[in-house]
């Protein structure tokens, strides 16, 4: 009766088993669920002292915007923000977890997080997902050698660079800086310039919209400029307001009180052990 | 030989929203203005709406290419009709024309989704809705396009319209005034234009009466 091979529990790598499966259900015609995608425009530039961050702030489903304000440059460490593009859901989950990861870090060696670290725990894990974790990030910040700026593809790639776009709205974007940047910017001029770059995808990109948000990092200091500039207002309010049919009428209304909580007195006669 | 087939789609969508309200003795016809692709816009100033005669306005989205061929062709029926009639044809006629138009294509069909808006003989407001290969019904008001799925909902709630299977046949005509149903299409499409991306720019409202055409230019979102 006995086997030669037993099977084993894998004792390391990657499990594909469920690859296999959802591609048999996807041919089958089982339809896997839709994502929040955040067609997005992301922005980061370097200046003189630090770092600007910049992103708009729709959330899509398809042709539906899902968010119309909603928040795309996430907190990393004290020094460090991340602005994520892709599956919002991903973008999200991947920046708390490196997030996580980096306060521990600093727990531990009680010293200031770099951005180097966040970047290579980001990248680690992206890569061992194959790209199925579909973030693409913008990460920037100060520590103790300076200004950084980094792209993170989904697929794990990096790239370091003195200004950088990400998402849908990425060319719209990109076409300002390169007409624009230069070293040596001023905070305000580099304020500046990632507004319009942010506004420059709002309004040619559909999958970017609604406001701006900025974030400005120096040596010690952060200031997140949630809603920056907001440039798309309602355009028309109806003047009289619109009435809606009345609901359905209450035709009774009577109170059931709770039941008495139920006290456990203790000091009684003790259960054996 | 192997079995040969195009590798690319003969249709695009081009989004867009257009909207009809018929009243007693109007009716207004009103599209945004913003064309797009994917996620480009390639215009923000583009008219969906075709005046087809004197008292018939045709608004179109889906693919615009397919639009104004079928508008080009309409014109072209229309400009025989008026060369063997000596009048301009009326705006059921019309409907009943382009319903016909889209059904001879029924296997290579116009994408092109309408709303055609008019004043039938006795001067009383009408809109025909249409689908893509010509089934059409006269209503009371109507959208079409990539906001219809937001818009329509808010104009059933605030325009009620009677049964079509009602015997003695009731009238489809809104109870609105011209200018009440005016903000209702600019509320609604504002409000679209908040939830849809292909939705946006200039909202373009040509209003149909007894004294002519008057066309009217809103401002919406245009991110």
């Amino acid at each position: 009766m006995t086997k030669s091979t037993i099977e084993l529990p894998p004792k390391g790598g990657f499990s594909f088993d469920l690859c296999k499966r959802n591609e048999m259900l996807f041919k089958k015609g089982v339809q896997p669920p839709s994502f929040r995608k955040t067609g997005t425009t992301i922005v980061g530039l370097i200046f003189q002292e630090g770092v600007v961050l910049g992103a708009d702030t729709r959330a899509t489903e398809g042709p539906i915007v899902a968010d119309k304000n909603c928040e795309k440059i996430h907190y990393m460490a004290p020094n460090i923000y991340c602005c994520g593009a892709g599956t919002a859901a991903d973008t999200e989950a991947v920046t708390d977890m490196v997030s996580s990861q980096l306060k521990l870090h600093r727990y531990h060696t009680g010293r200031e997080s770099r951005v180097v670290t966040a970047l290579t725990l980001l990248k680690s894990h992206l890569f061992n997902y194959q790209g199925y974790v579909s973030a693409a990030l913008v990460l920037g910040g100060v520590d103790v050698t300076g200004p950084h700026l980094h792209t993170i593809y989904p697929h794990g790639s990096t790239d370091t660079l003195p200004f950088a776009t990400m998402g849908s709205g990425s060319l719209a974007a990109m076409s300002v800086f390169e007409s624009k940047y230069r070293e040596g910017l001023t905070r305000e001029e580099g304020i500046n310039l990632v507004c319009e770059a942010i506004s420059s995808g709002i309004f040619n990109d559909l999958g970017s919209g609604s406001n701006v948000d900025v974030c400005v990092i120096t040596k010690g200091n952060v200031e997140y400029l949630r809603n920056h500039v907001l440039p798309n207002p309602r355009t028309y309010t109806s003047a009289k307001g619109y009435s809606f049919p009345k609901p359905t009428e209450v035709l009774m209304t009577k109170v059931i009180k709770l039941k008495e909580k139920v006290e456990v007195i203790e000091g009684g006669d003790a259960m054996e052990e | 030989m192997t079995k040969q087939q195009a590798n690319w789609s003969p249709y695009d969508f081009n989004g867009g929203t257009c909207v009809a309200v018929a009243g007693a003795d109007y009716c207004v016809i009103a599209a945004d203005t913003r064309m797009s692709t994917g996620y480009n816009i390639l215009t923000r100033d583009y008219s969906k709406i075709c005046k087809l005669a004197d008292k018939s306005l045709l608004a179109s989205s889906g693919f615009q290419a397919d639009v104004r061929a079928l508008q080009k062709n309409l014109e072209a029926r229309h400009q025989i009709y008026q060369h063997q009639h000596n009048k301009q044809m009326s705006c059921p006629a019309m409907a009943q024309l382009l319903s016909n138009t889209l059904y001879y294509k029924r296997f290579f069909p116009y994408y092109a989704f309408n709303v055609l808006g008019g004043l039938d003989n006795e001067g009383k407001g009408c809109v025909f809705t249409y689908d893509a290969v010509g089934s059409y019904e006269k209503v009371g008001y109507s959208s079409q396009g990539s906001g219809s799925k937001l818009i329509m909902p808010f104009l059933d709630n605030q325009l009620k319209s009677p049964s079509p299977l009602l015997l003695p046949a009731q009238d489809a005509v809104t109870p609105l005034s011209e200018l009440e149903a005016i903000d209702l299409v600019k509320t609604a499409f504002a409000s679209a234009t908040e939830r849809d991306i292909y939705t946006g720019d200039k909202l373009e409202i040509v209003v149909l009466n007894r004294e002519g055409i008057r066309r009217e230019y809103m401002e919406l979102r245009k991110d």
